[in-house]
Protein backbone atom coordinates (compact mmCIF):
# COMPACT_ATOMS: atom_id res chain seq x y z
CA UNK A 1 0.00 0.00 0.00
CA UNK A 2 1.02 3.66 -0.67
CA UNK A 3 0.16 5.68 2.70
CA UNK A 4 0.07 8.93 1.19
CA UNK A 5 -1.85 10.57 -1.37
CA UNK A 6 -1.26 11.98 -4.79
CA UNK A 7 -3.08 13.09 -7.96
CA UNK A 8 -2.45 11.67 -11.04
CA UNK A 9 -2.94 13.33 -14.54
CA UNK A 10 -2.91 11.27 -17.92
CA UNK A 11 -1.73 14.43 -20.90
CA UNK A 12 -1.86 13.10 -24.20
CA UNK A 13 0.63 15.62 -25.25
CA UNK A 14 4.03 16.55 -24.98
CA UNK A 15 3.21 20.54 -23.99
CA UNK A 16 0.00 18.99 -22.10
CA UNK A 17 2.43 16.82 -19.67
CA UNK A 18 5.60 19.27 -19.60
CA UNK A 19 2.92 22.58 -18.51
CA UNK A 20 1.24 20.07 -16.05
CA UNK A 21 4.94 20.00 -14.43
CA UNK A 22 5.18 23.31 -14.28
CA UNK A 23 1.89 23.99 -12.44
CA UNK A 24 2.19 21.42 -9.88
CA UNK A 25 5.85 22.75 -9.25
CA UNK A 26 4.35 25.96 -8.78
CA UNK A 27 1.50 24.56 -6.84
CA UNK A 28 4.04 22.43 -4.30
CA UNK A 29 3.13 19.13 -5.46
CA UNK A 30 6.52 18.11 -6.33
CA UNK A 31 5.07 16.18 -9.25
CA UNK A 32 6.88 13.08 -10.97
CA UNK A 33 6.88 12.05 -14.48
CA UNK A 34 5.63 8.23 -14.52
CA UNK A 35 5.85 5.57 -17.15
CA UNK A 36 6.31 2.14 -15.76
CA UNK A 37 6.18 3.30 -11.93
CA UNK A 38 7.93 0.45 -10.86
CA UNK A 39 10.22 2.13 -9.19
CA UNK A 40 8.41 5.08 -8.16
CA UNK A 41 5.71 2.41 -6.48
CA UNK A 42 8.25 0.95 -4.52
CA UNK A 43 10.11 3.95 -3.55
CA UNK A 44 6.84 5.60 -2.20
CA UNK A 45 5.63 2.40 -0.67
CA UNK A 46 8.87 2.60 1.66
CA UNK A 47 8.73 6.35 1.88
CA UNK A 48 11.78 6.71 0.15
CA UNK A 49 10.12 9.60 -1.70
CA UNK A 50 7.24 12.19 -2.21
CA UNK A 51 5.46 13.60 -4.11
CA UNK A 52 1.75 15.24 -4.51
CA UNK A 53 1.19 14.41 -8.56
CA UNK A 54 2.01 12.13 -10.52
CA UNK A 55 1.73 12.34 -14.64
CA UNK A 56 2.03 9.51 -16.64
CA UNK A 57 3.39 9.69 -20.05
CA UNK A 58 1.73 6.55 -21.51
CA UNK A 59 -0.68 8.47 -23.22
CA UNK A 60 1.36 10.49 -25.33
CA UNK A 61 1.87 8.97 -28.73
CA UNK A 62 5.72 10.59 -29.44
CA UNK A 63 6.50 8.60 -26.23
CA UNK A 64 5.35 5.25 -27.76
CA UNK A 65 6.69 5.21 -31.06
CA UNK A 66 8.95 2.47 -32.35
CA UNK A 67 9.75 3.53 -35.50
CA UNK A 68 12.80 1.98 -38.18
CA UNK A 69 12.21 5.05 -40.46
CA UNK A 70 14.83 6.14 -43.08
CA UNK A 71 18.69 5.81 -41.37
CA UNK A 72 17.29 6.23 -38.16
CA UNK A 73 15.44 3.99 -35.18
CA UNK A 74 13.23 5.84 -32.83
CA UNK A 75 12.30 4.47 -29.37
CA UNK A 76 9.53 6.54 -27.27
CA UNK A 77 10.37 6.34 -23.61
CA UNK A 78 7.64 4.57 -22.59
CA UNK A 79 7.91 1.10 -24.93
CA UNK A 80 8.13 -1.52 -22.21
CA UNK A 81 11.37 -3.64 -22.57
CA UNK A 82 9.80 -6.70 -23.65
CA UNK A 83 7.73 -4.40 -26.16
CA UNK A 84 11.32 -3.78 -27.33
CA UNK A 85 12.86 -7.43 -26.91
CA UNK A 86 10.29 -8.63 -28.93
CA UNK A 87 9.95 -6.51 -32.11
CA UNK A 88 13.93 -6.94 -31.92
CA UNK A 89 15.12 -4.22 -34.35
CA UNK A 90 17.72 -3.64 -32.72
CA UNK A 91 19.49 -6.75 -31.11
CA UNK A 92 21.77 -5.19 -28.92
CA UNK A 93 19.56 -3.09 -27.13
CA UNK A 94 17.28 -6.19 -26.49
CA UNK A 95 20.47 -8.27 -25.19
CA UNK A 96 20.84 -5.49 -22.96
CA UNK A 97 17.26 -5.13 -21.88
CA UNK A 98 16.66 -9.21 -21.34
CA UNK A 99 18.86 -9.11 -18.60
CA UNK A 100 16.82 -6.04 -16.86
CA UNK A 101 15.04 -7.78 -13.80
CA UNK A 102 12.43 -10.40 -14.93
CA UNK A 103 10.24 -11.02 -17.88
CA UNK A 104 7.01 -10.47 -16.33
CA UNK A 105 8.60 -6.88 -14.79
CA UNK A 106 9.45 -6.04 -18.28
CA UNK A 107 6.40 -6.13 -19.84
CA UNK A 108 6.15 -3.29 -17.01
CA UNK A 109 9.31 -1.36 -16.63
CA UNK A 110 9.90 1.46 -19.51
CA UNK A 111 12.65 2.81 -21.81
CA UNK A 112 12.88 5.93 -20.32
CA UNK A 113 12.18 4.76 -17.06
CA UNK A 114 14.79 2.52 -16.63
CA UNK A 115 17.63 5.19 -18.09
CA UNK A 116 15.96 7.59 -15.21
CA UNK A 117 15.86 5.61 -12.49
CA UNK A 118 17.90 5.73 -9.69
CA UNK A 119 19.20 1.75 -9.53
CA UNK A 120 22.35 1.61 -10.46
CA UNK A 121 22.10 -1.08 -13.29
CA UNK A 122 19.98 0.97 -15.61
CA UNK A 123 21.70 -1.78 -18.53
CA UNK A 124 19.57 -0.37 -21.40
CA UNK A 125 21.09 3.23 -21.70
CA UNK A 126 24.33 0.90 -22.76
CA UNK A 127 23.47 0.17 -26.23
CA UNK A 128 22.76 4.48 -26.99
CA UNK A 129 26.45 5.34 -25.07
CA UNK A 130 27.99 2.45 -27.57
CA UNK A 131 25.77 3.95 -30.58
CA UNK A 132 26.02 7.56 -30.12
CA UNK A 133 22.39 7.95 -30.14
CA UNK A 134 20.41 11.07 -29.65
CA UNK A 135 17.73 11.88 -26.76
CA UNK A 136 14.84 13.95 -27.69
CA UNK A 137 13.67 16.22 -24.53
CA UNK A 138 11.25 17.93 -23.91
CA UNK A 139 10.76 21.03 -21.63
CA UNK A 140 9.15 24.54 -21.19
CA UNK A 141 10.92 25.53 -24.30
CA UNK A 142 10.24 22.71 -26.74
CA UNK A 143 11.83 19.96 -28.01
CA UNK A 144 15.55 19.35 -27.74
CA UNK A 145 17.64 17.05 -29.45
CA UNK A 146 21.22 15.88 -27.06
CA UNK A 147 23.66 13.18 -27.56
CA UNK A 148 23.58 10.85 -25.16
CA UNK A 149 26.98 10.93 -24.72
CA UNK A 150 26.68 14.58 -23.42
CA UNK A 151 24.00 14.06 -21.57
CA UNK A 152 24.26 11.27 -19.59
CA UNK A 153 26.71 11.27 -16.66
CA UNK A 154 26.19 9.02 -14.23
CA UNK A 155 22.56 9.60 -14.71
CA UNK A 156 20.64 11.64 -17.56
CA UNK A 157 21.33 15.28 -16.82
CA UNK A 158 17.60 16.45 -17.03
CA UNK A 159 16.94 19.76 -15.61
CA UNK A 160 13.62 20.31 -13.81
CA UNK A 161 10.64 19.37 -15.57
CA UNK A 162 12.27 17.85 -18.59
CA UNK A 163 11.10 15.05 -19.99
CA UNK A 164 12.79 12.01 -22.24
CA UNK A 165 10.30 11.30 -24.86
CA UNK A 166 12.52 9.70 -27.55
CA UNK A 167 15.79 7.79 -28.45
CA UNK A 168 16.74 7.97 -31.47
CA UNK A 169 19.70 5.37 -33.18
CA UNK A 170 21.64 5.76 -36.69
CA UNK A 171 20.43 2.80 -38.16
CA UNK A 172 24.26 1.74 -39.94
CA UNK A 173 24.60 1.07 -35.98
CA UNK A 174 21.89 -1.64 -35.09
CA UNK A 175 23.58 -4.78 -37.00
CA UNK A 176 27.08 -4.10 -36.13
CA UNK A 177 29.61 -6.87 -34.40
CA UNK A 178 28.25 -6.99 -30.37
CA UNK A 179 28.10 -9.01 -27.35
CA UNK A 180 26.53 -8.34 -24.12
CA UNK A 181 27.37 -10.23 -21.16
CA UNK A 182 25.60 -10.18 -17.71
CA UNK A 183 27.36 -11.64 -15.05
CA UNK A 184 26.04 -12.65 -11.87
CA UNK A 185 27.40 -13.89 -8.27
CA UNK A 186 25.74 -17.13 -8.77
CA UNK A 187 22.12 -18.21 -10.72
CA UNK A 188 20.57 -16.58 -13.66
CA UNK A 189 18.27 -14.05 -11.91
CA UNK A 190 19.17 -11.25 -9.66
CA UNK A 191 21.59 -8.00 -9.97
CA UNK A 192 24.49 -8.36 -11.37
CA UNK A 193 28.22 -8.10 -10.48
CA UNK A 194 28.99 -6.50 -14.04
CA UNK A 195 27.50 -6.42 -17.26
CA UNK A 196 29.46 -5.84 -20.27
CA UNK A 197 28.22 -4.17 -23.48
CA UNK A 198 30.65 -4.01 -26.42
CA UNK A 199 30.26 -3.24 -30.07
CA UNK A 200 32.91 -3.16 -33.08
CA UNK A 201 32.56 -0.27 -35.38
CA UNK A 202 35.14 -1.00 -38.12
CA UNK A 203 38.20 -1.73 -36.30
CA UNK A 204 37.42 0.14 -33.26
CA UNK A 205 35.99 -2.11 -30.02
CA UNK A 206 33.49 0.09 -27.75
CA UNK A 207 32.58 -0.50 -24.39
CA UNK A 208 29.61 0.01 -22.11
CA UNK A 209 29.93 -1.36 -18.33
CA UNK A 210 26.85 -1.48 -16.18
CA UNK A 211 26.87 -2.55 -12.03
CA UNK A 212 30.18 -1.87 -12.26
CA UNK A 213 30.13 1.15 -10.00
CA UNK A 214 27.18 3.08 -8.72
CA UNK A 215 26.10 4.10 -12.74
CA UNK A 216 26.13 2.84 -16.11
CA UNK A 217 29.40 4.39 -17.96
CA UNK A 218 31.48 4.65 -21.28
CA UNK A 219 34.61 6.07 -21.33
CA UNK A 220 36.72 7.56 -24.10
CA UNK A 221 39.87 6.64 -22.28
CA UNK A 222 39.12 3.30 -21.66
CA UNK A 223 38.32 2.16 -24.97
CA UNK A 224 42.04 3.95 -26.50
CA UNK A 225 43.62 2.08 -23.71
CA UNK A 226 41.69 -1.22 -25.17
CA UNK A 227 42.57 -0.79 -28.76
CA UNK A 228 45.97 -0.02 -28.39
CA UNK A 229 46.51 -3.63 -30.72
CA UNK A 230 50.37 -3.15 -30.20
CA UNK A 231 50.34 -4.39 -26.58
CA UNK A 232 49.08 -7.78 -25.49
CA UNK A 233 45.13 -7.75 -24.19
CA UNK A 234 46.47 -7.97 -20.71
CA UNK A 235 48.44 -4.59 -21.05
CA UNK A 236 45.33 -2.98 -22.79
CA UNK A 237 42.72 -3.77 -20.41
CA UNK A 238 45.54 -2.95 -17.06
CA UNK A 239 46.20 0.41 -18.86
CA UNK A 240 42.01 0.83 -19.54
CA UNK A 241 41.41 0.39 -15.66
CA UNK A 242 43.63 3.42 -15.27
CA UNK A 243 40.72 5.00 -16.21
CA UNK A 244 37.92 3.19 -14.28
CA UNK A 245 35.26 6.09 -12.34
CA UNK A 246 35.01 5.42 -9.00
CA UNK A 247 33.62 3.96 -6.80
CA UNK A 248 33.55 0.68 -7.62
CA UNK A 249 30.64 -1.11 -5.82
CA UNK A 250 31.48 -3.09 -2.68
CA UNK A 251 28.45 -4.81 -1.53
CA UNK A 252 26.77 -8.14 -0.98
CA UNK A 253 26.54 -8.93 -4.51
CA UNK A 254 30.16 -8.64 -4.38
CA UNK A 255 33.51 -6.79 -3.60
CA UNK A 256 34.86 -4.41 -5.23
CA UNK A 257 37.95 -6.48 -5.64
CA UNK A 258 35.89 -9.19 -6.96
CA UNK A 259 33.82 -7.08 -9.40
CA UNK A 260 36.88 -6.17 -10.82
CA UNK A 261 38.55 -9.83 -11.40
CA UNK A 262 35.25 -10.37 -13.04
CA UNK A 263 35.31 -7.34 -15.25
CA UNK A 264 39.06 -8.29 -16.04
CA UNK A 265 37.86 -11.57 -17.06
CA UNK A 266 34.44 -10.64 -19.53
CA UNK A 267 36.92 -8.08 -21.31
CA UNK A 268 39.21 -11.25 -21.59
CA UNK A 269 36.48 -13.35 -23.10
CA UNK A 270 34.63 -10.37 -25.11
CA UNK A 271 37.64 -8.58 -26.78
CA UNK A 272 39.08 -11.78 -28.86
CA UNK A 273 35.89 -12.53 -30.40
CA UNK A 274 35.00 -8.79 -31.39
CA UNK A 275 38.35 -8.59 -32.66
CA UNK A 276 37.25 -11.91 -34.91
CA UNK A 277 34.31 -10.59 -35.61
CA UNK A 278 31.65 -12.28 -33.58
CA UNK A 279 28.20 -11.48 -33.45
CA UNK A 280 26.28 -12.28 -30.55
CA UNK B 1 -6.64 15.29 -20.26
CA UNK B 2 -7.45 13.02 -17.69
CA UNK B 3 -7.09 14.00 -14.50
CA UNK B 4 -7.82 12.57 -10.88
CA UNK B 5 -8.02 14.89 -7.61
CA UNK B 6 -7.06 13.35 -4.26
CA UNK B 7 -10.81 13.17 -3.17
CA UNK B 8 -11.72 9.00 -3.77
CA UNK B 9 -13.53 8.64 -7.62
CA UNK B 10 -15.21 6.00 -9.13
CA UNK B 11 -14.08 3.56 -11.49
CA UNK B 12 -15.22 0.95 -13.52
CA UNK B 13 -12.84 -2.06 -14.06
CA UNK B 14 -13.05 -4.98 -15.84
CA UNK B 15 -12.39 -8.11 -14.38
CA UNK B 16 -12.48 -12.00 -14.87
CA UNK B 17 -14.98 -10.74 -17.93
CA UNK B 18 -17.18 -8.61 -15.21
CA UNK B 19 -17.40 -4.95 -15.25
CA UNK B 20 -17.06 -3.71 -11.57
CA UNK B 21 -17.57 -0.03 -10.13
CA UNK B 22 -15.15 1.14 -7.37
CA UNK B 23 -14.12 3.84 -5.63
CA UNK B 24 -10.12 4.27 -5.70
CA UNK B 25 -7.40 6.30 -4.76
CA UNK B 26 -5.50 7.55 -7.09
CA UNK B 27 -2.12 6.07 -5.18
CA UNK B 28 -3.94 2.50 -4.88
CA UNK B 29 -2.05 -0.27 -5.97
CA UNK B 30 -4.13 -2.89 -7.94
CA UNK B 31 -2.98 -5.91 -5.90
CA UNK B 32 -4.93 -4.13 -2.58
CA UNK B 33 -8.20 -2.74 -5.20
CA UNK B 34 -8.34 -7.04 -6.18
CA UNK B 35 -7.78 -8.39 -2.31
CA UNK B 36 -9.29 -5.85 -0.25
CA UNK B 37 -11.99 -3.79 -2.25
CA UNK B 38 -13.15 -7.07 -4.24
CA UNK B 39 -12.32 -9.76 -2.17
CA UNK B 40 -10.46 -11.61 -4.70
CA UNK B 41 -7.81 -13.25 -2.25
CA UNK B 42 -6.28 -15.58 -4.91
CA UNK B 43 -3.85 -12.91 -5.60
CA UNK B 44 -1.14 -12.90 -3.14
CA UNK B 45 1.11 -10.38 -1.60
CA UNK B 46 4.71 -11.70 -1.33
CA UNK B 47 7.30 -9.47 -1.78
CA UNK B 48 5.49 -6.12 -2.60
CA UNK B 49 8.50 -5.30 -4.74
CA UNK B 50 8.41 -7.07 -8.21
CA UNK B 51 10.37 -10.17 -7.22
CA UNK B 52 8.77 -12.77 -6.28
CA UNK B 53 5.45 -12.71 -8.57
CA UNK B 54 3.06 -14.29 -6.13
CA UNK B 55 0.38 -11.23 -6.80
CA UNK B 56 0.73 -11.75 -11.17
CA UNK B 57 -2.47 -11.70 -12.55
CA UNK B 58 -2.89 -11.05 -16.76
CA UNK B 59 -4.23 -7.77 -17.68
CA UNK B 60 -4.68 -7.35 -21.60
CA UNK B 61 -2.95 -11.03 -22.09
CA UNK B 62 0.21 -10.47 -20.66
CA UNK B 63 1.45 -11.20 -17.29
CA UNK B 64 1.95 -8.22 -14.87
CA UNK B 65 2.56 -7.89 -11.25
CA UNK B 66 -0.05 -6.77 -9.78
CA UNK B 67 1.82 -4.84 -6.51
CA UNK B 68 3.89 -2.68 -8.78
CA UNK B 69 0.68 -1.06 -10.80
CA UNK B 70 -1.67 1.53 -9.87
CA UNK B 71 -5.00 0.28 -10.12
CA UNK B 72 -6.20 3.16 -12.44
CA UNK B 73 -3.78 1.85 -14.71
CA UNK B 74 -5.73 -1.17 -15.61
CA UNK B 75 -8.75 0.96 -16.18
CA UNK B 76 -10.37 0.32 -19.50
CA UNK B 77 -8.20 -2.91 -19.87
CA UNK B 78 -8.92 -6.65 -19.18
CA UNK B 79 -7.98 -7.78 -15.99
CA UNK B 80 -7.46 -11.62 -15.35
CA UNK B 81 -7.30 -13.39 -12.06
CA UNK B 82 -6.46 -16.78 -10.95
CA UNK B 83 -10.71 -16.42 -9.85
CA UNK B 84 -11.24 -16.00 -13.88
CA UNK B 85 -9.65 -19.23 -14.75
CA UNK B 86 -11.48 -22.34 -14.91
CA UNK B 87 -10.51 -26.02 -15.45
CA UNK B 88 -7.76 -24.48 -17.62
CA UNK B 89 -5.27 -26.81 -19.11
CA UNK B 90 -2.50 -25.70 -16.60
CA UNK B 91 -4.49 -25.88 -13.70
CA UNK B 92 -5.33 -29.70 -14.48
CA UNK B 93 -1.63 -30.07 -15.19
CA UNK B 94 -0.16 -28.67 -11.79
CA UNK B 95 -2.57 -30.89 -9.80
CA UNK B 96 -1.17 -33.71 -12.49
CA UNK B 97 2.22 -33.19 -11.70
CA UNK B 98 2.23 -32.26 -8.01
CA UNK B 99 3.40 -28.71 -8.78
CA UNK B 100 2.78 -27.16 -6.09
CA UNK B 101 3.80 -27.81 -2.39
CA UNK B 102 2.80 -24.58 0.15
CA UNK B 103 0.65 -23.27 -2.95
CA UNK B 104 1.51 -19.57 -2.00
CA UNK B 105 3.26 -18.94 -4.98
CA UNK B 106 0.66 -21.54 -6.98
CA UNK B 107 -1.79 -18.31 -8.44
CA UNK B 108 1.03 -16.65 -9.45
CA UNK B 109 2.32 -19.14 -11.29
CA UNK B 110 -0.12 -19.99 -12.50
CA UNK B 111 -1.16 -17.09 -14.17
CA UNK B 112 2.33 -16.58 -15.25
CA UNK B 113 1.98 -20.15 -17.35
CA UNK B 114 -1.38 -19.79 -18.67
CA UNK B 115 0.22 -16.52 -20.44
CA UNK B 116 3.08 -18.37 -21.68
CA UNK B 117 1.14 -20.77 -23.35
CA UNK B 118 -1.53 -18.53 -24.80
CA UNK B 119 1.14 -15.85 -25.81
CA UNK B 120 3.80 -18.58 -27.05
CA UNK B 121 1.98 -22.12 -27.56
CA UNK B 122 5.55 -23.14 -29.40
CA UNK B 123 7.96 -21.56 -26.65
CA UNK B 124 11.40 -23.35 -26.36
CA UNK B 125 13.27 -24.11 -23.84
CA UNK B 126 14.95 -20.67 -23.49
CA UNK B 127 11.49 -18.82 -23.47
CA UNK B 128 9.70 -21.41 -20.82
CA UNK B 129 12.50 -20.33 -18.62
CA UNK B 130 12.93 -16.84 -19.28
CA UNK B 131 9.02 -16.56 -18.15
CA UNK B 132 9.48 -18.66 -15.32
CA UNK B 133 12.18 -16.69 -13.67
CA UNK B 134 9.82 -14.00 -13.11
CA UNK B 135 8.41 -15.98 -10.12
CA UNK B 136 9.71 -17.58 -7.26
CA UNK B 137 8.71 -20.92 -5.45
CA UNK B 138 10.15 -20.98 -1.60
CA UNK B 139 8.99 -24.47 -1.42
CA UNK B 140 11.68 -24.96 -4.92
CA UNK B 141 9.47 -27.04 -6.95
CA UNK B 142 10.35 -25.40 -10.36
CA UNK B 143 10.83 -28.92 -12.12
CA UNK B 144 7.42 -29.87 -11.34
CA UNK B 145 6.16 -26.20 -12.53
CA UNK B 146 7.84 -26.64 -15.59
CA UNK B 147 7.19 -30.29 -16.17
CA UNK B 148 3.35 -29.05 -15.85
CA UNK B 149 4.24 -26.30 -18.80
CA UNK B 150 5.60 -28.38 -20.69
CA UNK B 151 2.61 -31.08 -20.47
CA UNK B 152 0.68 -28.39 -21.15
CA UNK B 153 2.75 -26.91 -24.36
CA UNK B 154 2.74 -30.67 -25.88
CA UNK B 155 -1.37 -30.66 -25.92
CA UNK B 156 -1.83 -33.89 -23.02
CA UNK B 157 -4.72 -32.06 -21.88
CA UNK B 158 -6.22 -30.97 -25.29
CA UNK B 159 -6.59 -34.78 -26.28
Amino acid sequence: MIPTDFEYYLPATISEAVHLYRTLKNHGKKPLYYSGGTEIITFLRLHLIETGAVININAIPECRQNNLIGDSLTLGSSLTLTEIEEANVFPLLSAASAGVADHTSRNKITLGGNICGMIFYREAVLPFLLCDSYCMIAGGDGVRKAPINSLFNKSLQLTEGELLVQIITQKRYLDLPFICIKRRQQWETGYPLVTVAALRNGNEIRVAISGLCPFPFRSAKMEADLNNTKLSLEERIELAFRHLPAPILHDVEGSAEYRLFVLKNTLLEIIPKLEAGAIA
Amino acid sequence: MHDFPLSKRRIILNINSEDVDIYIRAADLLLDTIRESLGLTGSKPGCLNGDCGACTIILDEKPMKSCLMLTLEAEGKKIMTIEGLKNTPIQKAFIEHFAFQCGYCTPGFIMNCHSLIKNQPNADPHTIKEWLQSNICRCTGYQEIETAVLSVLRKDYNK
